[in-house]
């Protein structure tokens, strides 16, 4: 039982959608208003309709697109190589307890020095190629990926593995039929957090260092003061962020789901 | 007790010594060794040029994120406790939170300059996402029933927001300030890479391009600990403030 | 003190409205200890959030007598104590609400916890407890705010049988100790005539008042004896024949209970 409030929203999807989409339409109209008024100075912020424009400018050159394609295909490579690594090392850690015990600290140490402070070092290793990028991205999203599957590891019921162990099962075994089931939702995790995270690291490679993508672009939009192309670009960024969030979410739900249908009963 | 000294310590030591051997004849200028780098951290992190450079950045660091912990959990309430208000926000707000923070970094500087303003501006715009969207979070998940006993014994007003409303929805802000304290050192160190005049990423810039790459390792070494000091603080402070989370996730996982 | 009369309750979800209750009335004067049943979905819990003042009625009207204010004790102990207080800061909460001054507080909280057995646990968190002791630091709590009405939905109904019998006796010494008046939901038929002077018996949904039943047991009751006396089967006979006659006269019984946990959620 619920607060009798909270139920309204659930009962009418449509109209959660209705108010999300005012919501929106409300923002667009603000932007338009403000710089129009006079409010914000229209060099600072210019209004919806102006940027909207620039948009459909860009989308025009052919520079645009490869920009883009050049940040998501930063982004793809370097979420794999994240990912792949993260899980490899998640499991093994995870399989062996003496492992665990022993990188904890090491683990907490690393994970939360900012990708950031590895910029120089980047620069002078790759100078403005995707290398720098990536660099980047990977160290940043392999850190989401294997703290998630430690998570999923930590998780696992220890009557289920203590079973199989007395069932004399190797270790690969325990870890398809034990470790990784249980694991799997929270390498879902991982992987959606590493996946916004790694956009962020690709933009920002891009902006700070030069390397080719949307986020030197926008750096070059704002030397040449294109404020509207700018912020144009910025909303593209941003479209992509959300973009890649709701794949991911939609993925995590229906391969979850297949996933726990095949299970039957979660050991949780 | 010395067992659990040798966990904690064991790898990072045979890492450090394994980094140690392996770089003390190296030859390659981006990788000097080990020995220099902390020759280097010795000589540039003075006193002086921690007071100079540190504290400034971590400064700016605490402005920003202090703000944006007042104005997420504020607008997180606000937003969280009415259904209709939420529906509305949520596609705007989660649209900026995707926004990747440091690309505001050109506009701000457009509205804001070059100055501390902008670099606190930067943080907080960076890290008021994560903190508003889990407050926004934590104030609808409330306990019905919780919800219903305060308000059948006239918890109403402010005492609900103080008695209710902010402890229940605490473990969700506070993986919001969890996530933001990253943010904000990333956007710490990025806003001062673009425009400043002392930092710690301000120093590392500069010694990146004056090629003083034992300088610019420490540098890096530096901000390590930082983030590493600062993530344990956290920690310790998470762990006080939700010990009785912690002791009902152990209660119910024991039943 | 408690007036109930033409209570009505239409839930609407989109173009649907389902009439939980439809026509309530009834008295509880002071003192009484009155005992609720009906059949699963009959709109109690409902009923009960409308006397407490968390759902607005449709129709009709709820009058309680003097204004000390209304205490109500859910079924789901563990989720209606504040997991981050302690015992005493729990008791303590609402009477700080009331603005009762900071010595008659203590009072009342180191009563209300002795007169419930819980002597020596201020210092402890709810999810340290027991669900007994859970639910006992919940009924410590509505002591303690001397309510002109103590509302009780359900509250043993998530608690393994024996722990309820000890909380049933709490609960009438209590009532006779403290001379409160209690409104006492339940879907246990032997509870209520164990516990109650009166049993009112509700329909299935759309919900009126079906019957009445005065329990003339002793005032002196306790598990063993009571339980076993012969009259106590005849009460119990007769309450259980008028709500398994409410399940059948709606036929659909299950389908209202099922179409009411939905639009409760």
């Amino acid at each position: 039982m619920t607060a009798l409030g909270a139920a309204a929203p659930r009962r009418m999807p449509g109209g959660r959608a209705l108010l999300g989409l005012s919501g929106l339409t409300g923002l667009l109209v603000l932007v338009e208003l403000l710089p129009r008024a006079g409010i914000v100075s229209d060099r600072y912020l210019p209004p919806t309709s102006r940027i909207l424009a620039a948009l459909a400018d860009e989308a025009a050159t052919g520079a645009f697109w490869v920009a883009v394609g050049d940040t998501l295909t930063a982004w793809a490579i370097g979420l794999a190589i994240a990912v792949v690594a993260g899980v490899a090392v998640g499991v093994l850690i995870g399989a062996v307890p003496v492992l665990r015990a022993v990188t904890a600290s090491t683990v907490e140490f690393l994970r939360p020095i900012p990708s950031v402070a590895l910029i120089p070092l980047a620069v002078l290793l790759y100078g403005s190629d995707l290398g720098s990028t990536l660099l980047l991205v990977v160290y940043a999203a392999f850190w989401q990926v294997l703290v998630q599957v430690l998570y999923g590891v930590a998780d696992v019921d220890p009557v289920a593995d203590e079973t199989a162990r007395s069932f004399r099962f190797s270790a690969l075994a325990r870890i398809r039929h034990v470790l990784w089931p249980t694991a799997l939702p929270y390498v879902f995790t991982g992987i959606r957090l590493a996946a916004s995270v790694a956009l962020v690291l690709a933009v920002t490679a891009e902006l700070v260092i030069g390397a080719p993508g949307l986020g030197s672009v926008i750096a070059v939009a704002q030397t040449s003061n294109a404020i509207p192309t700018m912020y144009a670009l910025i909303v593209v960024t941003g479209l992509l962020g959300v973009t890649i969030n709701l794949a991911a979410r939609y993925a995590e739900r229906h391969v979850l789901a297949w996933h726990q249908s095949v299970r039957g009963e979660a050991p949780t | 007790m010395i067992k659990r000294l040798l966990l904690v310590l064991g790898l990072p030591v045979v890492l450090f010594l394994t980094w140690y051997a392996a770089s003390a004849n190296s030859e390659n200028f981006y990788a000097p060794p080990l020995r220099q780098i902390l020759a280097a951290f010795a000589d540039t992190w003075t006193p002086d040029r921690l007071r100079a450079d540190v504290l400034p950045s971590l400064a700016r660091l605490g402005a920003g994120y202090l703000l944006a912990a007042l104005i997420g959990i504020a607008a997180g309430v606000a937003i969280g406790a009415g259904p209709r208000l939420r529906a509305a926000a949520e596609p705007v707000l989660e649209f900026f939170r995707a926004v990747p923070p440091p690309v505001l970094v050109p506009v701000i500087m457009l509205f804001a300059g070059i100055g501390n303003g902008m670099k606190v501006i930067v943080i907080v715009s960076g890290c008021v996402w994560p903190i508003l969207l889990n407050t926004v979070e934590g104030v609808r998940a409330v306990d019905g029933v919780l919800s219903d006993t305060s308000r059948a014994y006239g918890i109403t007003g402010a005492a609900r927001l103080r008695h209710l409303l902010l402890p229940a929805a605490s473990p969700q802000i506070i993986a919001g300030l969890r996530q933001a304290l990253s943010i904000a050192i990333i956007l710490m160190v990025i806003s001062e890479m673009f425009a400043a005049s002392n930092g710690l990423g301000f120093a590392i810039v500069q010694f990146q391009r004056s090629f003083a790459i034992p300088e610019m390792w420490s540098g890096i070494i530096l901000l390590g600990l930082l983030g590493f000091v600062l993530s344990e603080l956290f920690r310790l402070a998470e762990r006080s403030a939700l010990a009785w989370y912690h002791g009902v996730r152990d209660a119910q996982r024991r039943s | 003190m408690l007036e109930v009369h033409g209570l009505r309750k239409v839930y609407r979800s989109g173009s649907r409205e389902v009439e939980a209750l439809r026509d309530l009335t009834f008295t509880v004067a002071a003192g009484e200890l009155v005992c609720l049943v009906g059949p699963s979905g009959c709109g109690k819990t409902t009923l009960l959030r409308c006397i407490a003042g968390l759902l607005d009625p449709t129709g009709g009207t709820v009058t309680v007598g003097d204004k000390s204010g209304l205490a109500i004790v859910f079924q789901e102990y563990g989720r209606s104590l504040f997991p981050w207080m302690t015992v005493r800061d729990n008791v303590d909460l609402p009477l700080r609400q009331k603005k009762v001054p900071k010595a008659r507080r203590r009072e009342l909280v180191a009563e209300a916890l002795t007169a419930v057995g819980l002597d020596g646990t201020e210092s402890a968190y709810p999810w340290q407890l027991s669900g007994g002791m859970q639910q006992r630091v919940a009924i410590a709590r509505a002591v303690a705010y001397e309510p002109s009405i103590l509302l009780m939905d359900e509250p043993f109904a998530a608690v393994d049988a024996q722990t309820r019998a000890d909380l049933e006796d709490l609960v009438r010494s209590l009532w006779q100790r403290l001379g409160m008046t209690i409104l006492f939901v339940t879907h246990d038929i032997d509870e209520a005539v164990y516990l109650g002077q009166r049993v009112l018996m509700l329909s299935a949904s759309p919900t009126v008042v079906q019957d009445e039943l005065t329990v003339d047991l002793p005032a002196e009751r306790d598990q063993l004896h009571t339980r076993a006396d012969p009259r106590f089967a005849v009460l119990r006979t007769r309450v259980y024949a008028q709500i398994q006659a409410a399940k059948a006269r709606t036929g659909t019984a299950s389908g209202a209970a099922g179409e009411l946990s939905s639009v409760d959620r």
